[in-house]
């Protein structure tokens, strides 16, 4: 097979706002840079982030980085890496400005400074008060953002591929990795794009989930790929579930929306927050939350007929508010279900939302994984950065707020550390073509014809199974059921047939290959969650209720060759400053 | 013209299920769809004669039998698809994003909430191409008239008091295809799926290029 190659210094997997915002810095320092995205940047999911991005500006109350950073490392319920978590605290404010430079049309004060909003698991000094430290456009943050970086972009002349599919990694002998396998989607045409450092970019996963606020796009395929390179998934046990999804739908409500004084109530119009969470209650952090609502539904405090959802009130706010700080949302409500949120609740119930976990990296955004004794030996010239990475800054439980700021921070470390890299090695490492051939073949086998189960069955069980047996509460029978599950699921996979086998812009066949990156990662997740007996963060076990430090405050890496599972230890150490210590996590 | 039939459409169900559920039904139905919320303007095309989001266009609403096309007046790819690469090519055109020439402040610079409110109607454009593809000056001069996704881009960056680049934004648009190729009939306002209204901000800059040049 041969296959066209086009030559980078770098290549980004990805456009949202990871990938472009790494890929400006690069282009900036006049890189070579290639931006592969299976859809328009500007179509990638960082367009739905809605409430806004962390940074201790102090704007609105007294704020400062090492709140944000004990905040955060609560969040994470201790599971996050400490280092990681300073760098990237230290840095948001200088990164929140520097966007603004960029043009982001963030909301703001009377006083003409950025406006911020009260988020879930905000305080100052240390564990006191609410703080206010979410900086926002209106409720449209994460599309303000992402257009303003693809806008920068353009000025810096990035080269983008939109609409290219990367299949597989091209790597060589000693586990480097040289280059990707893609397909232009409009034309079904083939190209090896081979680069000297590689950022993944790709984002999250949440359609692993029947009921997600992510993208039919968010199929988690760099991790696929990673997976298939021999890189470990670290911490896939950790899937976030948003409190306020809408009940049976999925469409995101921000947590802005309790930001801005919303809150929930169950059946009897009770505000049970206050009974989880006396302090700060519904702006606890998402997994106490999301427990909550799932408890109330289960116990029969549920609305609506079939008792199955909660709702969240923001009648009490005011037309002004709502139509100035949460337009968004308020057309969503009117779109999807004829109700305006100005005078009547929003039913809500919560939806998988965020992978914690990911491909691993240090604070650089470089990818490592364990070799020999050592448990975080550096890929030379790979990076990961935003969702699909996990560096750890969110551990077991990401705060609202810090996920767009986890892909500005990371997508300049990664940037940073790629230019470095650049200067030391200044030639491509020629790939084997045994290794290209190895990627053609994956792709190549959706051509087979014939008879055979479809995509779509196969992609709606496996959402089911996950849904079902790794959802807010899990056991291990349940799970243990589910792993039985996923792997017969898997067993169908190789008799999937592609009815449609034409070249031009086959989506089907874009399925298929996200259909084979879920799958891998739902076996990553669930044999992950299954092996972890403690509940930590968003992984709650009803059968081991507690957090257990001693035995767990570890990460896990999941790798794919041997479906087995190994754990290397917390970074507890911060760059300078203490380490906060587990403590109980009360909110 | 390809006959599909839906047996069941689910209360409030949207355009865009149903196609999914199409899809379903023959896997070679092709069109782009990601966000499902009208966010990500992925699935623009032509309801009914009218362009439009699938994803935010209840089907129950639509009169039947329901004719989808893609967007008129460009390149069909496939089915649905179609070749969006002159749109954004014009998109590029105007420049869309700050220009600033001062030296960068540590901090944030300052915009009034006043200042800042002149931008809404405009920054919420999701490039979904509804409004240029129902253009007639677009479909005429795809090459030379930017459209009028383009201009309500242009009028974003005119209309922030952070910009520092009006003069040249405001030459860019001179000329007999530019600017004055927009005959204000308003199509792209009356299809905007973000309640937009492109019209009303090249009022705008037809304004200030008149005030600019006396």
């Amino acid at each position: 097979m041969n296959i066209p190659i086009r030559r980078f210094d770098t290549l980004i997997l990805g456009a949202g706002g990871g990938g472009l915002r790494a890929a400006l810095q690069l282009a900036r320092a006049d890189a070579h840079v290639a931006v592969v995205s299976k859809v328009f940047p500007t179509r990638s999911h960082t367009v739905a982030a809605q409430g806004g991005v962390n940074a201790a500006l102090a704007n609105v109350t007294p704020d400062n980085w090492h709140w944000h950073m004990y905040d955060t490392v609560k969040g994470s319920d201790y599971l996050g890496d400490q280092d990681a978590i300073e760098y990237m605290c230290r840095a948001a404010a200088h990164l929140v400005y520097e966007l603004e430079h960029a043009g982001v049309p963030f909301s703001r004060l009377d006083s003409g400074l950025i406006y911020q909003r009260p988020f879930g698991g905000q305080s100052r000094d240390f564990g006191g008060a609410q703080a206010t430290r979410t900086c926002a456009a209106a409720d449209r943050t994460g599309h303000a953002i992402l257009h303003t970086l693809y806008q920068q972009n353009i000025r810096a002349r990035t080269n983008f591929f939109d609409e290219y599919f990367a299949v597989d990694f091209i790597c060589d002998d000693e586990g480097a990795v040289l280059g990707a396998l893609t397909m232009d989607i409009a034309t079904g045409e083939l190209l090896v794009i081979e680069a000297k450092t590689i950022l993944i970019a790709t984002g999250g996963c949440g359609q692993l989930y029947r009921t997600t606020t992510n993208a039919h796009i968010n199929t988690g395929d760099g991790m696929g790929m990673a997976l298939r390179a021999g890189i470990p998934l670290q911490d896939m046990e950790f899937f976030q579930f948003h409190p306020t999804g809408v009940a049976g739908k999925g469409m995101l409500i921000t947590e802005g929306a309790r930001g801005e004084g919303g809150y929930l109530v169950n059946k009897d119009g009770e505000r049970f927050m206050e009974r989880y969470a006396p302090n700060v209650k519904d702006l606890a952090s998402r997994d106490v939350v999301s427990r909550a609502i799932s408890i109330e539904v289960r116990e029969g405090r549920g609305c609506g007929p079939n008792a199955d959802h909660v709702m969240l009130k923001l009648d009490h706010l005011g037309s002004d508010i709502v139509a100035k700080r949460l337009p968004g949302i308020r057309d969503t409500c009117k779109t999807f279900m004829h109700l305006d949120p100005v005078d009547t609740p929003i039913p809500v119930f919560p939806t998988a939302h965020y992978v914690m976990g990911g491909i691993p990296t240090d604070r650089f955004g470089r990818v490592v994984k364990p070799s020999g004794n050592a448990p975080e030996e550096v890929i030379p010239g790979l990076y990961a950065a935003g969702e699909c990475a996990c560096v750890s800054v969110h551990g077991a439980n990401r705060l609202g707020g810090n996920s767009l700021l986890d892909i500005l921070v990371f997508g300049r470390a990664a940037a940073n550390d790629i230019l470095g890299f650049l200067k030391k090695n200044r030639y491509h490492r020629p790939p084997n073509q045994e290794y290209i051939d190895k990627a053609y073949e994956r792709f190549a086998r959706w051509e087979k014809t014939g008879d055979g189960e479809s995509v779509q069955s196969v992609r709606a069980d496996l959402k089911k199974v996950m849904e079902d047996h790794c959802g807010v509460f899990r056991t291990e029978k349940i799970m243990q059921e589910g792993v039985e599950q996923i792997k017969a699921i898997r067993t169908r996979i190789p008799d999937v047939r592609l009815q449609d086998q034409s070249k031009v812009f086959n989506t089907a066949r874009v399925e298929a290959l996200e259909l084979e990156n879920l799958a891998d990662i739902a076996m990553a997740t669930m044999r992950s969650a299954e092996a972890r007996q403690e509940s930590r963060g968003a992984h709650s076990r009803i059968d081991y209720p507690d957090r257990d430090d001693a035995r767990w405050m570890k990460h896990s890496l999941y790798s794919l060759e041997d479906d087995t599972l190994d754990y290397k230890p917390v970074r507890t150490k911060p760059m300078t400053v203490e380490t906060f210590p587990p403590k109980k996590r009360v909110y | 013209m390809q006959d599909f039939v839906l047996d069941h459409v689910k209360p409030g169900m949207m355009l865009r299920e149903a196609l999914i559920e199409l899809k379903n039904q023959d896997e070679t139905l092709t069109f782009r769809h990601s966000c499902g919320e009208g966010v990500c303007g992925s699935d623009g095309m032509n309801i009914n004669g009218l362009n439009g989001l699938a994803c935010i266009t209840p089907v129950e609403t639509l009169t039947e039998p329901v004719e989808v096309r893609p967007f008129p007046g460009v390149p069909i790819i496939r089915d649905l698809v179609v070749d969006m690469t002159g749109f954004y090519k014009q998109y590029h055109s105007v420049k869309p994003f700050l220009i600033r020439y001062d030296p960068e402040p540590e901090v944030e610079n300052i915009q009034t909430p006043e200042d800042r409110d002149k931008l809404d109607g405009l920054y919420e454009c999701i490039l979904c191409g509804c409004c240029s593809t129902a253009c007639p000056s677009f479909w005429w001069n795809p090459d030379k008239f930017p459209g009028p996704a383009a201009l309500l881009q242009s009028w974003r960056f005119l209309a922030d008091s952070r910009d520092q680049a009006m003069e040249e934004r405001l030459d860019n648009l001179d000329g007999p295809y530019k600017l004055f190729r927009c005959h204000t009939i308003m199509n792209c306002a009356y299809v905007c799926p973000k309640g937009l209204n492109p019209t009303k901000a090249i009022g705008h800059i037809k304004a200030l290029m008149l005030k600019h040049s006396v």
